[in-house]
């Protein structure tokens, strides 16, 4: 379901050229961060411009499909696990496949928990997930030298709030690419 | 490329900043003290000097003596008379107010910006002085001298050293636009004149403090990583002491001074304990888990670390010795989540975050019959942190969606909330007793 919305967010973005502020719940965080990193991989999407008759732009690597694919950015847990739902394995794999074709773009993997319990403990869960996502890129051919991983515990929410909705959108791995 | 994002990002305020911001300030409230909490006057000071007291000592001292929650201080306006010398004492006033004890004092102004802060402390029923004291101060040091006096009286009538003097480090964030702001703070016990030590863009998090209470610890997600500093509270000078690959985490300082347990992950994200000499960068790992060891807590003699570890499916509180002499031990086995534990100044308790039925409450854990008593009442309490009397913990929670300080006794039986004016405010740090 999850997944549904994020692609339904994805092609929206890929219809409205310019785009670039959608409702994903990465966005605050990513501005936090301030990095431009991010920004590189949402522009490959846009700059695309397939949905007005062009042709899908594809990096070395990718297959058709995989610029859509790679448009989602953040991978949701359940509660108190770092088990990546089957529903994030093509986009997953979309992503492994242009780290592959791209030896020089790097990867920082964002691990975070939701709020509830201790501090540094959810440090180690943000972790547990940020690494989990990390050994599907790396099964799938990544160089462990693309990919950093940091865990912001539940330090750098994406939702405020104290209810499940918050808390299901705050247990996230958030990829960033870098060159 | 780093470098500039670093520049641009990082606002690090790191001298000890004159100017704070009034909604960093807390407020204390008492919501629940000892029925039986002892009656005591403690009369306005005396005044020897040119103009106006610059402090009315008596003020903070009844208020120390109040917050305890161990002391009800009768109002200034109560009172029949108002000595400041004990000639001047009347008992049988105080009798009549039904007042079990009489402080009384007098503020000196000696020139040259050398002050002198004499208090008595009288038995009303004995009619006898119980303690005598005085203590030179300079301006800036008045307020000090004021807790240090209610310290002492606090210890003299309940057996207990005060704990006035001590001070908190906590860590505020504010919403700036679309931005959190994140700031470092260090306030009196009493939550006054609080400073600003830190200030980033990025998280900051786990403060911890030197047993001279001149350092903190802490750690900062600056440049997108982990890293733990050093910084000197006099100077606002801070070093890195650790900005590995992967995590670098809850930093906690040896009694001695001299040693940092911290989490180090490597790139492989598995959290184990940690211990590093920052002098001689000496390093040496205690764990070896492939679960998540973190929250280290020395215990009193140095010679052990706590830690909570989820090596059993929750996280739980483990033990191991320092010289590595054996492996760990598990400590914790009531209720499925115990963690950040933090060791009571006696050595025969922890502390520690325990769910509860869902809610993550304030709990005491007994090392000897292991039996777990649960302090608070709230649904996210965390980050337990003991007043080095032992008397009291100080611990973070969430009252009406914002986050809140809050106190509770070691007995349960007095509560407090320090709530700031605006923004949250989280991870409070008791200090160790101030050296004099």
């Amino acid at each position: 379901m999850q997944t549904k919305q994020l692609f339904v967010i994805a092609i929206t973005c890929l219809l409205a050229v310019g785009c670039a502020k959608s409702t994903k719940p990465d966005e605050g965080a990513a501005d936090a961060v301030g990095t431009d990193d991010g920004e590189i991989s949402r522009q490959a999407g846009i700059d695309t411009g397939s949905a007005a008759g062009g042709t899908e732009y594809l990096e070395p690597g990718m297959l058709p499909g995989d610029s859509t694919l790679i448009q989602e950015t953040v991978i949701y847990f359940d509660f108190d696990t770092a088990r990546i739902r089957p529903d994030y394995s093509e986009a997953l794999s979309a992503h492994a496949r242009r780290l592959v074709g791209n030896q020089g773009l790097n990867v920082r993997l964002e691990g975070h928990a939701d709020e509830r319990g201790s501090r540094e403990y959810n440090i180690g869960l943000g972790e547990r997930r940020a690494q989990a996502v990390r050994q599907v890129l790396m099964l799938q051919g990544v160089s462990a030298a693309q990919i950093t991983t940091v865990s912001y515990g539940e330090e750098r929410p994406a939702a405020r709030g104290s209810d499940e909705a918050a808390w299901e959108r705050n247990r996230r791995v958030e990829i960033v690419y870098s060159e | 490329m780093n470098l500039r994002r670093l520049t641009s990002l990082l606002i690090t305020a790191m001298a000890l900043l004159s100017a704070t911001p009034a909604t960093a300030q807390l407020r204390i409230e008492i919501n629940r003290g000892v029925s039986e909490a002892v009656p005591v006057a403690v009369v306005p000071f005396g005044y020897d000097g040119p103009g106006q007291a610059p402090i009315d000592a008596a003020d903070v001292i009844a208020g120390d003596l109040e917050r305890s929650g161990r002391f009800a201080p009768l109002a200034a306006d109560d009172m029949i008379s108002r000595p400041s010398a004990a000639r001047e004492v009347n008992f049988t006033d105080w009798r009549l107010l039904k007042t079990d004890f009489l402080v009384i004092g007098s503020l000196l102004d000696q020139g040259a910006d050398r002050y002198l802060i004499r208090f008595q402390v009288f038995d009303v029923f004995r009619g006898a002085q119980v303690l005598g004291f005085q203590i030179p101060a300079s301006a800036d040091s008045l307020r000090a001298a004021s807790h240090r006096a209610a310290d002492m009286i606090f210890e003299k009538l309940t057996g207990t050293p005060g704990a006035f003097s001590t001070r908190i480090a906590y860590v505020s964030v504010t919403r700036q636009g679309e931005k959190d702001l994140y700031r470092l703070f260090v306030a009196d016990a009493d939550g006054a004149n609080p400073r600003m030590i830190s200030e980033s863009s990025q998280p900051l998090m786990s403060p911890g403090w030197s047993p001279d209470g001149r350092r903190l610890a802490y750690v900062s997600f600056e440049g997108n990583r982990s890293a733990i500093f050093v910084q000197e509270l006099a100077t606002g000078e801070r070093t890195e002491v650790s900005a590995r690959p992967g995590i670098n985490g809850a930093p906690a300082f040896s009694p001695d001074g001299r040693w940092l347990a911290l989490t180090l992950s490597g790139q492989d994200g598995n959290l184990d304990i940690h211990v590093l000499n920052p002098a001689t960068g000496q390093l040496r790992r205690l764990t070896k888990n492939p679960a998540i060891d973190t929250e280290a807590a020395w215990s009193a003699d140095g010679k052990s670390i706590y830690f909570t570890s989820d090596r059993s499916g929750g996280p739980q509180v483990y033990m191991v010795p320092v010289d590595g002499s054996s492996g760990a031990r598990r400590i914790t086995f009531e209720g499925r989540y115990n963690a950040r534990p933090r060791v009571t100044p006696d050595g025969a308790s922890l502390a520690v975050v325990h769910n509860d039925q869902g809610n993550y409450r304030i709990a005491l854990v007994d090392l000897e019959t292991k039996s777990t008593r649960i302090l608070t009442d709230g649904r996210q309490d965390e980050s337990p942190s003991l007043a080095p009397n032992g008397s009291m913990i100080i611990y973070a929670t969430r009252i009406a969606g914002r986050g809140t300080l809050a106190a509770v006794s070691t007995d349960g039986r007095i509560s407090q909330t320090l709530a700031a004016a605006a923004g949250d405010v989280r991870e409070p740090v008791w200090s160790p007793y101030p050296t004099y």
